[in-house]
């Protein structure tokens, strides 16, 4: 429904080349001797962050397994990830596998750059969706189509200092928005000038949607057409988000201005932060020693009654792209790396959580008390919506945010002028399904 | 005695204002060789000692070039501003030299177009450069960056300034004894050009390894991707991490400080006469 | 057509002139052979792709017409009123306006600064000019995209230096970059120390050129070293000041690497500047018709101050 029309001549999209052979010719020999083209085959796979080092090891391991395939790794930071993928999308420079953040998925198999994998996958396949967070997997289906393979999950929890909680009078994390203000609050009157309760990087997007998804908001209405942040509900969720920064609860910086958050931390310069799975290997590390014990995680309040309160479905999912000539050598990567054994030894290397239920029963998971929490969230979760524009309209979210936090307009206002944004963004998903609509009738 | 307390004063000024603009560099090369997570501590709260005692180390370096891969964007760097200075040395050269002293038809027109260019702001031409480039099939390789500056409106400029004062009666003697215009351009022009050359030269290499934007935009993958842009990606992922980020600074702009302290004459000599000709 | 040239009617300078260059290749004066690369080169990847921005800036082309040609729309002035008038406006009058304080502040901030020390250095009790002149040329040779990096940090609000030295002065710190009012100060304060070490050595060159009998006469006539400079140094530097001041404003409006990487344009987008929107609408979101426009705007507005700068030239050399 939501995918626009794929392209069937290729001759619009395939550049001719023939003109340009010795340019073509003078990049080859530019770009380093290339491994002869005998039985050996090399698939190019992009991990993001890192993911690229830490599954390392277990390439080596595929490559004992798989003699004739040699796998190359780049690894692509986080912040540019998903410019550089649409760039190389652009440029004809995709690789043949890829970790692919899930909100993404809609977005590259609109533009037709994700390979349908309803031939590999089943329920009799060695990856069957029965073997995974049906939540997660269902992320990586657009119009039943499924175009990847959970590689881990993600989830936001909350990251607390259990000594410096107690401290404020607080044996346990809060439940419910109003017991985590009133724990914010006595917190914050024992911080020392420039420490704060909460530490909320005014410019991520996830802290304001997530709290919007506690609150019930859907923030796209009419089929992904139009915006709806200024409804009632994710304005509850707004308000409670700004209102944090107000009160001086939490310092109006950008992640960019964090330069040392484990310093911090350990400090007690922030005593509250909503994180996810990777920090606690972070913290772990670069938390000296005695502070063993003295933080913790927990599943995030809610709104009124239920607990824990929702979070965001988030993760990366492996994906095959169209462009690729060796789909057969990539996806016995895929297979590799999504079975169980595989995602416990991911796990140990990266702090990343496996999507296949099947791994979380091993001794490693089972006996993390870090991770009980998001054991617990995991259950509690709600992908973000599946329209290919949700990360331009993600970036907006925060800036309406910053505008709201620094008192630059009110709230309510904030969420107007989003939504006309966002109005805008959608305006060639209204074309396109309008044109799908039409073409249909014919 | 007066002017002596005013020379004083005068050059201590001079020297001081030397110092406070040289402390960013001092302090990016400092903060490369401390041990992680020590940069910033100078302000820590008055009634904490600092949790690291300074210390010296290599392993920033070490870190940079064996997990973070700079060996091989430092390679790309070279590589890439090599080809660029060579390739525009040689057409820039050439058509500044036949805009000054070669008669053809239409070519004060040509040259009065040229510079009108000029105004056109870089940034213009990028959006459809890159669905060319892309329809080239070269994106994400060198001469993606290659191949848009292997020849610029301001070299041409600046050489046939330059040509301008070569005398018409050398080029005309050789003319005489028969020697083809591609000769005379090799044996005579050339080594005429040479100090404009180096200037330029110079100029372009610094341009090529310093240039952010276009590679940023056309260098997708790791493999090509020049030292500025790895690490202003790197940067993006390792706020934190201060110190390897200093150490990637260091390794960036060295070269190029280097070049600069071998060659400041013929650069700085350069730009003062672009100046006063111009 | 070729053989009969004009310049065999025109009288000829020298013999062996005609004769070098009517040896042809093809056809072709040998000028034409020596030109031939190097416009090539800048038409077909400077000129051709810049006119042709026009024709993008006219439609909606996007990732979907990047995937498929036939999801591309001719949209006539759309792209323009979105971001002159409509959803867009906002933040491309935010852009406009930072980069505009950028230049118009920063670009005089630069060139007196630039000034300041080009005298400093000329005085006749300066020792170790050549030096002290390549102490001050060094930031500009450094790299854009690391000395950011390094400012980043040192404008960091906890640990930063720039901080630290004034609390030594007793003074509240500041944050720099995470202040909306602070940010592009922080930014100017930046790229004043970065670039007028360019447009030092370019003053220094013009002073070197005033003829030394002017001062000596300014001297005779008892003119103190403050009227000396006002009445002999500026109005001799004016062209140079003409120049100097239009080729750094023009190079300004091109803002774009530092906030990149210090800022990504923020605290409330108040370092976003019209090339970031260009480069993120373009190659953020692929939205290559609304980023063209831009770019178009941003050409125009480089017109306009280059012929300001013309104007300029003409009035000083009247």
């Amino acid at each position: 429904m939501t995918r626009c029309r794929q392209p069937d001549d290729r001759r619009l999209r395939r550049p001719q080349r023939a003109w340009c052979a010795c340019l073509a010719l003078l990049a080859a020999a530019c770009s380093g001797c290339a491994p002869s083209e005998s039985s050996q085959q090399t698939i190019q796979f992009w991990a993001i962050g890192a993911e690229g080092e830490r599954v390392a090891p277990l390439v080596e391991q595929f490559h004992r397994l798989h003699p004739n395939v040699r796998v190359e790794i780049q690894q692509i930071p986080w912040t540019a990830a998903h410019e550089k993928l649409l760039t190389a999308f652009a440029g004809d420079s995709l690789p043949d596998v890829c970790q692919l953040g899930n909100t993404w998925i809609a977005e590259f198999s609109a533009i037709g750059a994700l390979q349908d994998l309803s031939e590999r996958v089943g329920p009799d396949r060695t990856v069957a969706p029965q073997q995974f967070f049906p939540g997660v997997w269902e992320s990586n289906i657009v119009d039943g189509v499924p175009y990847g393979v959970p590689w881990y999950v993600d989830t936001r929890v909350l990251f607390y200092r259990t000594d410096l909680l107690a401290a404020a009078g607080f044996d346990a994390p809060p439940r419910h928005w109003d017991e985590w203000l009133e724990a914010m609050r006595a917190v914050q009157r024992r911080q020392a000038p420039g420490g704060h309760a909460l530490l909320m990087p005014t410019n991520e997007w996830e802290q304001p949607v997530i709290f919007g998804m506690q609150t019930g908001a859907e923030m796209l209405r009419d089929d992904g057409r139009f915006g709806d942040f200024s409804g009632k509900r994710f304005g509850r969720a707004f308000d409670f988000y700004v209102d944090i920064f107000e009160e001086g609860l939490a310092p109006k910086i950008s992640n960019t201005l964090v330069t040392n958050i484990w310093q911090q931390f350990e400090r007690g310069e922030f005593v509250f932060c909503i994180t996810g799975p990777w920090n606690i290997d972070q913290f772990r590390r670069r938390l000296s020693p005695s502070m063993e014990g003295k933080w913790a995680t927990a599943p995030l309040p809610g709104p009124d009654g239920e607990y824990p309160g929702t979070s965001m479905a988030g993760g990366c999912s492996l994906v095959l792209f169209q462009s690729s000539p060796r789909q057969d050598a990539a996806w016995q990567l895929i297979e590799f790396l999504t079975r169980p054994e595989q995602q416990v030894e991911f796990f140990a290397a990266s702090g990343n959580l496996p999507s296949n239920r099947a791994a979380w029963d091993s001794p490693q998971l089972a006996d993390d008390p870090y991770l009980e929490a998001f054991r617990v969230q995991l259950e509690a979760t709600r992908p973000l919506p599946r329209v290919p524009e949700w990360e331009q309209i993600a970036a907006k979210v925060w800036v309406a945010g910053e505008a709201a936090i620094n008192g630059r307009v009110q709230p309510a206002e904030a969420l107007a002028e989003l939504d006309d944004q966002v109005d805008a963004i959608l305006v060639k998903r209204r074309w396109m399904l309008a044109q799908h609509a039409l073409g249909e009738a014919e | 005695m007066n002017r002596i307390v005013r020379a004083l004063v005068h050059n201590g000024l001079l020297w001081g204002l030397a110092l406070v603009v040289l402390t960013p560099l001092a302090w990016t090369v400092k903060a490369s060789f401390l041990p992680a997570g020590s940069a910033m501590t100078i302000a820590a709260p008055a009634d904490e000692a600092p949790r690291d005692a300074v210390g010296f180390t290599l392993d920033n370096y070490r870190q940079l070039f064996s997990r973070l891969n700079l060996g091989r964007y430092f390679a790309n760097s070279v590589l890439v501003s090599t080809a660029i200075t060579a390739i525009s040395l040689a057409l820039n050269s050439m058509a500044g030299y036949a805009f000054a002293k070669l008669r053809f038809r239409g070519r004060d027109g040509l040259f009065k177009c040229l510079l009108a260019a000029l105004v056109v702001p870089l940034q213009a031409a990028m959006l459809p450069l890159f669905l060319m480039l892309k329809q080239l099939g070269v994106i994400n390789t060198y001469w993606a960056v290659i191949i848009p500056s292997m020849a610029t409106i301001y070299g041409i400029f600046l050489v046939r300034q330059y040509a301008l004062s070569i005398p018409d009666s050398l080029l005309d003697a050789a003319r005489v004894d028969g020697a083809g215009e591609g000769r005379i351009f090799w044996t005579v022009v050339l080594p005429l050009l040479k100090p404009v050359l180096a200037t330029l030269g110079v100029f372009t290499f610094l341009a090529a390894w310093n240039d952010f934007m276009w590679p940023l935009v056309v260098l997708t993958g790791n493999d090509a991707q020049t030292l500025p842009v790895a690490l202003a990606i790197l940067s993006g992922e390792h706020v934190q991490d201060v110190e390897l980020m200093m150490a990637g600074s260091v390794v960036t702009v060295l070269p190029a400080l280097f070049l600069f302290a071998i060659l400041q004459r013929q650069l700085i000599g350069g730009i003062m006469m672009g100046s006063v000709k111009g | 057509m070729a053989q009969t040239s004009p310049q065999q009617l025109a009288p000829p300078r020298s013999r062996a002139a005609r004769r070098g260059s009517s040896r042809r290749v093809l056809g072709l004066a040998p000028g034409w052979w020596f030109t031939a690369p190097a416009l090539a080169i800048v038409t077909l990847f400077f000129l051709v792709p810049a006119l042709a921005s026009f024709v993008l800036s006219v439609t909606d082309f996007d990732i979907y017409a990047l995937a498929d040609l036939r999801n591309l729309r001719f949209v006539g002035l759309d792209n323009f009123r979105r971001i002159l008038v409509g959803e867009q406006s906002e933040l491309f009058w935010t852009a406009l306006g930072n980069t505009c304080f950028f230049v118009f502040v920063g670009g005089p901030l630069s060139v007196a600064v630039s000034l300041g020390f080009a005298l400093l250095l000329e005085a006749k009790l300066t020792r170790y000019k050549g030096a002290l002149r390549v102490v001050f040329f060094a930031p500009v040779v450094t790299t854009l995209v690391a000395v950011s990096i390094t400012w980043r940090y040192l404008y960091d609000v906890r640990g930063g230096l720039m901080n630290h030295a004034l609390e030594s002065f007793g003074i509240e710190p500041v944050n720099w970059l995470g202040d909306p009012h602070w940010a592009m100060p922080a930014i100017i304060l930046m790229a004043v120390w970065k670039n007028f070490g360019y447009n030092m050595v370019i003053l220094l060159a013009g002073m070197q050129s005033i003829p030394d009998e002017l001062y000596e006469a300014a001297s005779l006539d008892g003119a103190g070293s403050w009227r000396r400079f006002w009445h002999v140094t500026l109005p001799a530097l004016g062209p140079t000041f003409a120049f100097v001041g239009v080729t750094t404003m023009i190079g300004y409006f091109q803002l774009f690497a530092e906030p990149y990487v210090m800022t990504r344009g923020g605290p409330e987008n108040s370092t976003y500047s019209l090339v970031l929107l260009m480069y993120e609408e373009g190659f953020r979101w692929w939205r290559l018709g609304a980023a063209s426009a831009v770019a178009v705007v941003l050409f125009a507005i480089t017109l306009v101050a280059a012929f300001g700068q013309l104007a300029l030239q003409r009035r000083a050399a009247a």
